[in-house]
């Protein structure tokens, strides 16, 4: 009774392959541990990180919990790959159930905590530095976000060990997901991690909206700002109007399943079709969330590295908050087949392609950027241009599925499974990749490595075209997806193929983990003192590599669009007269560990529901409670940086860029 | 945040743009951002509000709307609230012009106000349990009980909130981030009334006629 639900039965010890797995990710995590706290790190984490509520070292975070959970969700891939290679008129190495749980795990994994945590990451740490501003609008709600972020992480990868994940796919239909069809804690576990990491994305939008909106430097007009801001306000506009009702849904279906309240069951006049529809109401803006900060990426990219502003700028800033309203008149679309007739398809089919106007509104806006320019083909332009190609497929694919009578021969096939990887893989995640490459300077003072850089890219790209063009014509051969085996002698040439494109990208991934290595141990020649090592156009340009705590050490003034060139072509014209500059003293937020004491009582909380431990579900309340009014019993939330220091900083910044700059033109 | 005035080299080329004078005062943006957080919110009420309205009608060979509702108590209950609303308004003054005592009377009513209204939810929902009309007897009651429910638990966590807000005004004073923190308070107990009428419309209202 004291441990509810929770017995030794939950851990798989029959099982070899979670039991290894875990056991691999057990030791790792034990050896990082025994690192930090041997060598002594763990006061400089606790102090400078883990405490931290500088949106740049939460920017830093969130890319990083979504790059170590990408390395979890691509094993599932390859997993899946590998088993469909294998169960040709044969039952592969997966069992059923468990090949269940690799596929939802992968999924949800991939969206919720790579993909959303890899733009939030971005957004956080470029946004206020792209505005000109010292920091964003609520910096311990960040942190907060942040660590229930990595709770729901915490709770999919602990169902790994202790008893088991969803069965369900990355979203549980009902009735499979109530409890008569799905008994266990698989289910439970998804729910809840989704909750907890939930609030955190609403919190985190509800920090950014706010940021964009009000705290701007002075002159940053909205049509000054650049358009990675706008991308990222259509993204968290579409956070905070579309989060709360994933919210809603899945407390309906916990309700459910754990008071027996009649929502989507079978009985007692629930309605299976409501969750189908509030579900995609949120799922389809969600689709938006993800790929808009990746459009914001490529726009800033292109006209970096073509050296010119962006083309048709307002033209973007339309496309964008037009694709911010129609991502929530499409959400039908996802399911054709189940019932709504042929005129309601129809509208619903339409307004989906109308959506491909402004899309590609973009496209050619990016092509006339660089049309004219001075294109240096650079890692981040590679994948840019990169995305450009694959995206556009992606798109026609899309169009195609939108029409009801294909989607009727295409839905829940392989085609369906090839498509949205297309635009994921190639919209999302090579957006993702491009900043990290193009702001990963930015953050810590030197570049990744170029070469390696490249050389994983094209692992990617290619891996991704072996990988996925296959899944195309097997969805037209009749192959669906989520197949545990199958036995069409035609499958199997593709299918053995895709999995040559999944260890095709295993290779662009190891290529990514070796570069970030190199350029860690050879950061001393690849330092860039500047600042500004592509020439850019933006205001997180303007200060030092990585900028000092406050950002700024005197908040610019922005006087027109691509604020920073317009500084640099001033400072040319002047020739770089040393201005006496008024620093003065600047008050910045005071670290507090509330997010992380708050995460962990909300990780002892969703473990204690999940497995229906109710003392300790209302410890971990208590708890989280008395950690919010701690917080709000503090004195002094601020401190203040004196003028002299900020003065010290910035000059030693300025004297570093001048002698870089310096050797750079004798160089040359 | 230092208020940042209008430099004269831009004034005479950005007639037609209002110039953007930079962050906003704090208690802008903590307003602000969580103006932002109530409309999130509302989103979620709506997404219950609709499950409501879809599963109105299933009542599973089970009572309807017009069977249990009693509209006295749901209009005490809607007085109690709206009233509340009253007197926090007042104690929001009361911190205005920074009298203490005020603050606590206006505060206390408005928390009295909020648990008379809880309980008369409790006595409710006990009532109808007892009948054999709980959350599971179907789908209608479900969706009764969760968007009702929901509100409540609103509403509990406001009450929790208040007494916090008392505590810290006690210990702390009217310092501004504390003041900061009442107008939060104060927009959500407000907001807390305008989704509660919607909901006596919608389900109270708009049950009984049926």
């Amino acid at each position: 009774m004291l441990l509810g639900k929770l017995s030794w039965d939950a851990i798989p010890f029959d099982q070899p392959i979670p039991m290894i797995a875990s056991g691999v990710v057990a030791l790792a995590i034990l050896a990082v541990l025994a690192w930090v706290f041997l060598k002594g790190h763990f006061p400089y984490l606790w102090r400078e990180w883990i405490t931290s509520v500088d949106h740049k070292r939460i920017g830093v975070m969130y890319t990083l919990l979504a790059m170590v959970m990408l390395l979890r969700g691509f094993s599932d891939a390859i997993m899946m790959r590998s088993q469909q290679a294998l169960a040709f008129q044969a039952q592969g190495y997966l069992p059923p159930e468990h090949y269940n749980q690799v596929f939802s795990a992968h999924g949800t994994i991939m969206i919720f905590f790579v993909a959303m945590p890899f733009m939030i990451g971005l957004m956080n740490f470029v946004v206020p530095l792209q505005l000109g501003v010292r920091d964003v609008a609520f910096p311990t709600l960040n942190s907060v976000g942040f660590w229930l972020t990595a709770t729901g992480a915490l709770l999919v990868n602990i169902s790994l060990i202790i008893g088991e994940f969803a069965r369900t796919g990355w979203l549980p239909y009902p009735p499979l997901s109530e409890l008569a069809y799905s008994p266990g804690v698989g289910v439970d576990y998804y729910l809840w991690s989704l909750q907890i990491s939930g609030v955190g994305t609403l919190v985190s939008g509800i920090n950014l909206v706010t940021t964009i909106l009000k705290m701007r430097a002075p002159g940053m007009n909205y049509l000054r700002m650049p358009m990675f801001c706008w991308t990222s306000l259509a993204t968290n506009l579409l956070i905070v109007a579309a989060f709360p009702i994933l919210t809603a849904t899945l407390a309906m279906l916990l309700l459910d399943r754990y008071l027996g309240f009649h929502f989507f069951t079978n009985e007692a006049g629930g309605n299976v079709m409501m969750f189908v529809n509030l579900i995609w109401a949120w799922g389809h803006p969600e689709v938006y969330i993800l790929v808009l900060p990746a459009f914001g990426i490529f726009s800033e990219v292109f006209s970096t590295f073509s050296g010119k502003p962006l083309f048709g700028y307002r033209s973007m800033v339309m496309a964008t908050m037009a694709i911010c309203i129609l991502s929530f008149m499409v959400w039908l679309h996802h399911f054709f087949t189940m019932g709504a007739g042929a005129d309601v398809n129809a509208v619903f089919g339409i307004a989906t392609m109308i959506i491909a106007v402004p899309t590609g509104v973009k496209v050619f806006n990016w092509l006339f950027t660089m049309y004219g320019g001075r294109v240096r083909f650079s890692a981040p332009v590679l994948w840019s241009i990169g995305f450009m190609v694959t995206f556009v497929l992606g798109g026609m694919t899309g169009v195609l599925l939108a029409v009801p009578p294909a989607d009727f021969v295409l839905h829940n096939s392989l085609f369906l499974v090839a498509h949205f990887h297309n635009v994921i893989i190639g919209g999302v995640l090579f957006g993702a990749f491009a900043g990290y490459t193009y702001w990963f300077t930015k953050a810590f003072g030197f570049r990744l490595h170029e070469g390696l850089g490249r050389a994983a890219f094209w692992f990617w790209i290619i891996g991704f075209y072996v990988a996925f063009m296959p899944l195309y014509v097997l969805g037209l051969l009749g192959m669906t997806r989520r197949m545990q085996h199958y036995d069409v002698p035609e499958w199997r040439p593709w299918v053995i193929v895709a999995a040559l494109g999944a260890v095709l990208i295993m290779i662009g991934i190891l290529l990514q983990i070796v570069q970030l290595v190199i350029s860690i141990r050879h950061r001393a020649e690849l330092v860039d003192a500047t600042g500004d090592p592509w020439d850019a156009r933006s205001l997180e340009w303007s200060t030092a590599s990585p900028p000092p705590d406050f950002n700024f050490a005197v908040m610019p003034k922005v006087s027109g669009p691509d604020a920073y060139w317009a500084m640099k072509q001033k400072a040319a014209a002047s020739a770089n007269a040393d201005v006496a500059t008024p620093y003065e003293a600047i008050e910045m937020p005071r670290n507090s560990p509330t997010g992380f004491i708050c995460a962990f009582f909300a990780t002892i909380m969703g473990f204690a529901l999940i497995w229906h431990i109710w003392w300790l579900v209302a410890a971990g309340l208590v708890g989280a409670y008395a950690t919010f009014v701690v917080f709000a019993w503090r004195d002094e939330d601020e401190q203040l940086i004196p003028a002299e220091i900020v003065e010290r900083i910035d000059r030693d910044h300025l004297a570093k860029r001048r002698a870089a700059l310096a050797s750079a033109r004798s160089a040359a | 945040m230092t208020a940042v005035s209008m430099p004269s080299d831009h004034a005479h080329h950005m007639a037609s743009v209002p110039y953007h004078a930079g962050p906003a005062p704090k208690r802008i943006i903590v307003g602000f951002g969580f103006w932002i957080f109530l409309l999130s919110d509302i989103v979620m009420f709506s997404a219950f509000f609709a499950a409501y309205a879809v599963l109105v009608d299933q009542t599973a060979g089970g009572p309807a709307g017009a069977d249990l509702f009693d509209l006295r108590s749901a209009a005490i209950e809607t007085a109690c609230l709206l009233l509340s609303s009253f007197t926090c308004g007042l104690a929001s003054i009361a911190v205005g012009v920074r009298r203490k005592s005020w603050f606590y009377v206006a505060m206390a009513a408005t928390g009295l106000l909020g648990l008379a209204f809880l309980g008369l939810e409790l006595k409710e929902f006990v009532a109808l349990v007892q009948h054999g009309a709980g959350p599971s007897r179907s789908a209608f009651l479900s969706a009764f009980f969760t968007l009702v429910g929901c509100h409540g638990l609103h509403v509990s966590a406001g009450v929790l909130w208040l007494l916090t807000m008392m505590a810290q005004v006690n210990a702390k004073g009217f310092r501004a981030d504390i003041e900061r923190r009442i107008l939060c308070f104060a927009l959500f107990w407000h907001a807390l009334d305008i989704i509660w009428v919607a909901l006596f419309s919608v389900v109270y209202l708009m049950g009984v006629t049926q």
